[in-house]
């Protein structure tokens, strides 16, 4: 039987697209977190702008809506000298009754070079993927429950700039783990790195049961779940998609899993706060530690650009 | 196999000398990444008085991205003093194309103005496609295209040429 070939990598086994985190070698993705180090420091010159993209055509396809994770992707292509579209799909074509594929091939049509996809479905941006030109390429900006890889490697990036060895690590995830592509791109990544001890904190309705078979383990309980840790990775309690009676209520999620200095306490103390935004302060996290000494909540913002100009030069740069 | 033979440790004695004819007070010495790095700082540690080389590579800005993508170097540039108003010397270790040049030519560009940049280089092979031309070149080569000329840098620091193709 003929193996099939991950659909992300080219015959030599180079990026083309970035659809997930999951089935990566890891030097793929160590690859491009070296990368993004190097396009960090080009926030620091006179000129913040290169010009590996120059003349090439990004279009942001964002079928579900995202101005933060839109406006970095864009950030991200303009300092790589690319020219961008925002396409507010959710308000146009799609509303129109037009297919995904009728759209792709349309903005195929138009010259696109890459499609920065976000969709509620899970696996959108493999079927766009599959089905677009040879020369364009696509990255997953978040595709429904299913994964998040820039999230997973700007998380990865900024892990690494703070604790530089994954080898020796403990992450907890906190929170809102079933509806989470970005608990599920971090734990890929995590474990493609090498990390020894991932835990997945949170309620029995909030994580998913398949979690075991990936290597994490799971922690009803709060304080088992942080302890010790390096690394604590707060989820947003995603109230848009909740449904049904999940919860009791957001005040009684705070009070036992909602980040506050007593809790973090727990943790190393050299131990790290990150989280993917927005923010619900006070329902996922305290005010006190988002704006704590051990947050690294902004810097993951910074590393976030440098990340996506990462992965979309270095797709770029390999043919299919 | 080539029958040339290029003594490293002899050019780089006449580069050195090329270099202090070269040198003006307020100079910056800025090596190419990795042979004109490693050049840069081999001669500022032999000559305290060029002050601290700044490392530059072409990664960003080269012409054959397309083809060859963001594969190998992805090591930054380094430099540790403002490019504007400068007089830079630039290093490297083989000129053939230029392309590099033009390319570590932009890149500096990118961190200000500098007031002049000159080139000095161990080796010119010729074979150039842009109107790119060294101040100063140790030794100059005729090589095949085929024929790929690079500088590796052994464990005590000293030079060696390698030839291959």
């Amino acid at each position: 039987m003929l193996h099939k070939r991950n659909p992300q990598l080219n015959a030599h086994g180079e990026l083309i697209h970035l659809l997930s985190i999951e089935g990566l070698p890891r030097d793929v993705v160590t690859h491009i977190l070296d990368t993004a180090g190097t396009f960090l420091s080009v926030n620091d010159r006179e000129v913040k702008k290169v010009p590996l993209l120059r003349g090439k055509s990004v279009f942001n396809l964002f079928f579900e809506n995202s101005t933060r994770t839109r406006t970095t992707f864009e950030i991200a292509a303009k300092r790589l000298s690319a020219d961008v579209i925002n396409l507010d799909i959710a308000k146009s074509s799609a509303s129109k009754g037009e297919s995904l594929l009728d759209t792709i091939a349309n903005l195929s049509a138009m010259h696109a070079d890459m499609f920065v996809v976000r969709h509620s479905e899970s696996g959108a941006p493999y079927l766009i993927a599959q089905h677009c030109a040879p020369h364009v390429h696509v990255v997953n900006a978040g595709d429904g429950r299913h994964a998040h890889p820039t999230q997973g490697l700007l998380d990865m990036y900024t892990i690494r700039h703070f604790k530089k060895d994954f080898t020796q690590l403990s992450v907890a995830i906190v929170g809102d783990i079933v509806h989470s592509r970005v608990a599920r791109s971090d734990i890929h990544a995590l474990t493609t790195l090498g990390v020894p001890d991932i835990r997945a904190v949170g309620p029995k309705t909030l994580v998913p049961g398949d979690l075991k078979g990936m290597g994490v383990r799971v922690c009803h309980d709060m304080a088992e779940g942080i302890r010790g840790a390096d690394v604590v990775i707060m989820l947003r309690l995603q109230n848009e998609r909740m449904s049904g009676a999940m919860l009791p209520s957001a005040g009684e999620f705070f009070k036992n899993y909602g980040l506050t200095d007593d809790k973090l306490a727990l943790a190393k103390p050299d131990a790290i706060v990150m989280h993917p935004g927005p923010i619900n302060r006070g329902v996922e996290i305290d005010s006190a530690v988002a704006d704590g000494a051990h947050s690294v909540i902004l810097p993951q913002v910074t590393f976030g650009i440098a990340v996506r100009m990462a992965v979309m030069s270095i797709i770029a740069g390999n043919e299919a | 196999m080539s029958t040339l033979t290029l003594d490293a440790e002899a050019l780089y004695t006449e580069l050195r000398q090329g270099v202090q004819a070269l040198w003006r007070p307020g100079m910056a010495l800025m090596g190419i990444w990795s042979g004109g790095a490693w050049l840069a700082e081999r001669l500022a540690a032999d000559l305290p008085q060029l002050g601290r080389p700044g490392v530059i590579s072409s990664t960003l800005h080269r012409d054959d991205f397309g083809s060859r993508g963001m594969a190998g170097a992805t090591d930054a540039t380094k430099i540790p003093y403002a490019v504007d108003g400068t007089h830079i010397l630039l290093l490297d270790d083989v000129l053939y194309t230029g392309r590099t040049t033009r390319a570590v030519l932009n890149e500096l560009f990118d961190f200000g103005r500098p007031a002049s940049v000159t080139l000095a280089v161990l080796v010119d092979r010729g074979g150039r496609e842009l109107p790119i031309q060294p101040a100063f070149a140790a030794a100059k080569v005729s090589l095949p295209a085929a024929q790929k000329l690079a500088l590796a840098r052994g464990e005590d620091g000293r030079f060696t040429f390698s030839i291959q193709g």
